[in-house]
């Protein structure tokens, strides 16, 4: 379980996140939605030691992650945000590889070597290899970090907009590869979105934040509605019900 | 077949390594005309500063570019080699050359390493806090910081007496052309000093590279690590300043030249080819100017020059992406 005991980031005189305490249980999907601005992103990067928290503490599964040691933490909770560098003369395969650093420390072991592979296959991305990831395409470069931290082989997987900059078809390709981690490996994934169709569709549990606060948490059903939204967004959202899926339709106001 | 072994790093970098073989071997060798230990004693002396040298600045410009995520940035661009002149006429000033002068030469180099880690952490921390955010801003102030040390280490040499500032003197006036062999020794106990911090945290460089957030996710202590690498920065652009002074470019120039060549980012390969680049540059460039062109011209020009050329060519590269 991931608990958030009281945390803040004050940047300034600016509250960015206000003393959040929050638990996301074990196993499952978990969304984190909100306006631009809500404090998502702080969050999330507090939660994986990537932000220093200005109060507060945050632990996973009973560990403080400001105060475990990295290695530890790493083998147990995994972080990718958005932005990464892409101008690596990297091979796919290499970065992928790296996903294994906190287990063999550099050295790939046969066991390593048969996660990389697993992980390249599971994303899809056996013909890219060889390829250097600065020659991919948005959608499959991202594809091959989201492969670096499924290596990782850690119990909870936390994603910062991982549709960010990726077309519709490899939006669903990622949601449904995401939901399979969590259904078929177990895992316990925690993703910040912003498209809050995708988290209607694919989460059990969705956290909805506003001015650094967590403002409704609770399933799809109990969130994904009319007058929720209304209050998240401060903007009038329609819920249909399509084919068994809540889909908002906010696009044009009348 | 032959492609797919020329297109492995390793085949590149023992190719390098035999380049450097034949520099070495042309630098002691070609024009011998006196007898033999003179020219081993005198010839062999530089070899070795020059040697150390391209260590030296080889590696910290490697390790530089990798934490800063530039190819741009260099330790001497960012005004640290005239940080280390400026240490040793402060040094000097401070404590005053009659009492430095009974210590040893070494001594005071290990004194004046010593204060430059210290100021260069520093400097690093106030510069990479992550307030400049700006490539083309860092280099200004790194320009400008250079400006400020060289300024004040001159005016600190006015300040000293003459009898004092001939201690100091060798230092700021060494060159590629007029290398310093006192401190041979102390270079080489310094450089070693750096080889071992470096092997501590050699298995997480490659993880550096790839950014703050992914080697923090990764289990790396991001923070630690760093300055550990700066400190290990600091001590060889301390070793390169003593032996043959401020450089500017020549570190940008063996970098890249060391990533073209490899082809990798891997530091495995790219630290002993910006070292072998280096020593063909340094080595190879005095014989090729010396004895094939039969030209004057010195050799630190030229090198600067290239350098000065491929900073320009990576700038407008940046500015077009």
């Amino acid at each position: 379980m991931i608990e958030t005991r009281g945390v803040s980031k004050r940047y300034g005189d600016v509250l960015v996140v206000n003393d959040v305490s929050l638990r996301i249980p074990r196993g499952g999907f978990t969304s984190i939605i909100g306006p631009n601005g809500a404090g998502k992103s702080t969050l999330l990067s507090m939660i994986s030691r990537l932000t220093p928290m200005s109060a507060g503490s945050v632990m996973v599964d009973g560990m403080d992650v400001t105060r475990t040691p990295g290695n530890v933490l790493a083998r147990r909770l995994s972080i990718l945000r958005q932005d990464n560098q892409t101008s690596l003369r990297l091979t796919v395969q290499d970065l992928v590889a790296f996903g294994r650093f906190p287990h063999s420390g550099g050295r790939l072991t046969a066991d390593d070597r048969r996660h990389v592979d697993e992980a390249m296959e599971y994303l899809r991305l056996n013909e890219y290899r060889d390829r250097p990831i600065d020659e991919l395409s948005g959608g499959q470069r991202q594809r091959a970090y989201v492969a670096m931290v499924m290596c990782q082989d850690t119990e909870y997987v936390l994603l910062d907009e991982p549709l960010n900059n990726i077309d519709m078809r490899f939006a669903v390709d990622m949601m449904q590869l995401l939901r399979r981690a969590a259904d078929e490996k177990g895992k316990t994934v925690v993703v910040v979105l912003h498209d809050i169709n995708f988290a209607s569709c694919y989460s059990d549990h969705i956290v909805a934040m506003r001015n650094g606060k967590p403002a409704f948490q609770g399933a799809p059903q109990e969130i994904i509605r009319d007058d929720v939204l209304h209050d998240l967004y401060e903007m009038d959202i329609k819920v249909h019900e399509v084919n068994g899926q809540r889909i908002c339709v906010y696009f044009r106001t009348t | 077949m032959v492609m797919s072994v020329w297109r492995k790093p390793a085949s590149r970098v023992a190719l390098l390594g035999l380049l450097a073989l034949l520099s070495v071997i042309g630098f002691m060798t070609l024009n011998v005309q006196a007898d033999w230990a003179f020219i081993l004693e005198y010839r062999g002396g530089r070899m070795m500063a020059l040697l150390f040298t391209a260590c030296a600045i080889g590696i910290s410009t490697v390790l530089f570019q990798t934490i800063t995520h530039s190819r741009l940035l260099t330790p001497a661009l960012m005004g640290f080699d005239v940080l280390y002149v400026l240490v040793t006429t402060l040094v000097l000033l401070i404590w005053g050359g009659s009492e430095l002068a009974a210590w040893s030469p070494s001594l005071r180099f290990a004194l004046q390493v010593a204060v430059m880690v210290g100021l260069a952490l520093l400097l690093f921390r106030l510069l990479f806090s992550g307030s400049v955010r700006s490539l083309h801003l860092m280099i200004l102030l790194g320009m400008l910081a250079g400006m400020l040390f060289r300024e004040l280490s001159e005016l600190a040499a006015r300040v000293l007496d003459p009898s004092e500032f001939g201690i100091s003197s060798g230092v700021p006036q060494a060159s590629f052309n007029r290398v310093n062999t006192k401190l041979l020794w102390a270079a080489a106990a310094a450089l070693a000093v750096a080889g071992l911090l470096l092997l501590r945290w050699r298995r997480y460089l490659d993880v550096l590279s790839l950014g703050r957030d992914i080697a923090i996710n990764l289990g790396v202590a991001h923070g630690r690590v760093v300055l550990g690498v700066m400190v290990v920065v600091a001590i060889m652009v301390s070793v390169a300043t003593v032996l043959v002074g401020p450089t500017l470019f020549f570190g940008l120039l063996i970098a890249n030249l060391a990533y073209w060549i490899t082809g990798s980012q891997r530091h495995c390969w790219t630290l002993p080819a910006s070292v072998l680049t280096g020593i063909v540059c340094l080595l190879g460039g005095q014989v090729v100017l010396e004895h094939v062109l039969s030209s004057t011209l010195p050799l630190a020009l030229v090198i600067e020059l290239a350098g000065g050329l491929l900073f320009i060519a990576l700038l407008l590269r940046g500015v077009r992406q």
